[in-house]
């Protein structure tokens, strides 16, 4: 699959900032001692609001004929995107709402506006759940067609998060907060843990063949001619095709830059290396988003002559 | 009504011109354009309801060369549908033919992601999704001749590999030809369950076959040479 540049961007984006808004509210209204602070709610609200809103722009960049954008709300009932569309513009006035109580009152939140904290995290959750769905619900796409999916974009939005708020706490705050420098590591754990199995498991063969594509099921079947001379929309769109060593060297980098290297740097419990163990999560996983797309290989591609995808 | 079309690859030369007309026709039918970018330049790059691809089946001797053309396969399970946000593709109820609104696209491709056979292309220059009709601007237009609402596709095959008809129907013809001849669907395995059906080649040696002699024939033969002189 073609890797869109605003689409890498807007699900590592809009997946930090809820992770940030969803652990920030929890850890708020539970009752975690260095999150009782109404500098530090607002910054990490303000932080996520910024994520996601900045995400879902970059989002709107790879529609074709984003003046219809607005119809995006209308399938909820069957559409994964819609459902995502909804959630993600749903999120905005609880999150708007729990901030203002924030704003006025402090820590200390009346009912209602605890309650509005406690949905904008439930949404946050679920509209990350309905993004991962887009590709998980795709049955041309082995590589995304699977539980192993959704558990990938919730851990890994929420790990993400982790680091930003631990980021967002030791600078406001001056001190790093034990908990969250725990919880960001065992995240990270997990985070490689997901992305490892995930690994293991894409590199099964899969069902669809060449053979199954043309129903030529008792004979080897090979590509003579495409059938155009130059690339159309099919080649580009499902054609992209990345060399099995560079894949193995990024895969590599990615585990490097988006796991273990801030891994290290959260050891250190320093507030400035901790802004940057947050920062090269982010790049990290854009380019753990990308080898998403970059390894996915779509059953179009069968026609086109490859014998297996 | 589910209408669709079979595609005999018995007799498929693979000669393109179901794709041109069929080009020609929607370019300015109810979904047209279909835009082509650079279209005489070194790259040139458009949306195409058809495609022909070509293989080679079985191996050297007994391999045959099977032209494939593909179209929308109008599933009955079309995820197309399912997964757009916008409602701008859907499924007719009354004949089953899977149709893109353009007023209602935005271009998110996702639905072309869903098709496991391709058969949804992105306009370069309107940014919408363009697929096949069904030509369902032709088959319905009273003010045709009643032999000629078919699919432009189906109207100019020369070899008359292309079959539209009601799949619904036991006794039509795409209905016959599916049973007598084996028709296929393409990757069943997937569970879209698409009406285009493919008629596999006939089986037929592929180069004469030296027939080994019996007494009955070479008796037959010597009679024959002997009459003849």
């Amino acid at each position: 699959m073609h890797p869109a540049f605003s689409v890498l961007v807007f699900t590592v984006l809009s997946g930090a900032g809820y992770g940030l808004i969803l652990l920030m509210v929890l850890g708020h209204l539970i009752g975690l001692g260095e999150l009782q602070d109404r500098n530090l709610l607002l910054s990490g609200g303000v932080l996520s609001l910024v994520l996601i809103s900045t995400g879902l722009m970059a989002s709107t960049l790879h529609l074709a004929n984003p003046k219809n954008a607005w119809r995006a709300f209308s399938r909820f009932k069957t559409s994964w995107l819609s459902r995502e569309a909804v959630f993600a513009i749903l999120f905005y006035p609880f999150v708007i709402l729990y901030l203002a109580g924030i704003w006025s009152m402090g820590a200390q939140l009346s009912a209602i506006f605890a309650t509005a904290g406690i949905i904008s995290a439930a949404l946050a959750l679920v509209t990350l759940f309905c993004t991962s769905m887009i590709y998980a619900s795709l049955k041309t796409i082995r590589q995304w067609n699977n539980a192993l999916t959704p558990v990938n974009y919730l851990v890994l939005g929420i790990m993400s998060g982790s680091l930003l708020l631990l980021a967002v706490q030791s600078l406001v705050a001056g001190s790093v907060s034990q908990q969250l420098q725990q919880s960001a590591m065992a995240l990270l754990v997990l985070g490689v843990a997901v992305k490892a199995i995930y690994f293991f498991w894409i590199g099964k063969p899969s069902g669809s063949t060449i053979k199954t594509a043309t129903g030529f099921t008792q004979a080897s079947v090979r590509l003579l001619d495409q059938g155009h001379s130059s690339n159309g929309f099919l080649n580009n769109e499902f054609g992209y095709s990345v060399a099995a060593n560079k894949l193995l060297r990024i895969r590599l980098i990615m585990l490097a830059v988006a796991f273990v290297l801030p891994l290290l740097l959260l050891l250190t419990a320093n507030s400035l290396l901790l802004l940057i163990a947050a920062l090269i999560t982010l790049a990290g996983l854009l380019a753990e988003r990308w080898l998403f797309f970059a390894e996915a290989r779509h059953v179009v591609r069968l026609f086109h002559g490859d014998q297996r995808v | 009504m589910k209408l669709g079309l079979v595609v005999d690859l018995d007799t498929c030369v693979g000669c393109h011109g179901c794709a041109t007309a069929c080009k020609q026709w929607n370019t300015s039918g109810t979904i047209g354009p279909l835009s082509d970018k650079d279209p005489y330049g070194k790259d040139p790059n458009g949306a195409w309801l058809n495609r022909i691809r070509t293989y080679e089946v079985g191996d050297t001797p007994n391999s045959k060369t099977v032209h494939m053309p593909m179209s929308c396969m109008h599933c009955e399970e079309a995820a197309c549908v399912t997964v757009c946000p916008t409602g701008a593709s859907y499924k007719r109820a009354e004949d089953g033919i899977v149709l893109v609104d353009q007023d209602k696209c935005m271009g998110c491709n996702l639905c072309a992601w869903a098709c496991p056979y391709g058969a949804r292309e992105l306009d370069p220059a309107e940014g919408t999704m363009k697929k096949c009709t069904l030509c369902v601007d032709r088959i319905y237009d009273q003010k045709l001749p009643e032999d000629e609402r078919q699919p432009a596709c189906v109207l100019t095959c020369p070899t008359k590999s292309r079959v539209f008809g009601d799949f619904d129907d036991p006794t039509s013809e795409v209905s016959q030809l599916v049973r007598d001849r084996g028709g296929k669907q393409l990757m069943p395995e997937l569970g879209y369950n698409p009406v285009n059906t493919y008629l596999p080649p006939r089986n037929k040696p592929a180069v004469e076959v030296h027939e080994v002699s019996s007494i009955k024939q070479s008796v037959k033969t010597w009679v024959n040479k002997m009459i003849a002189r």
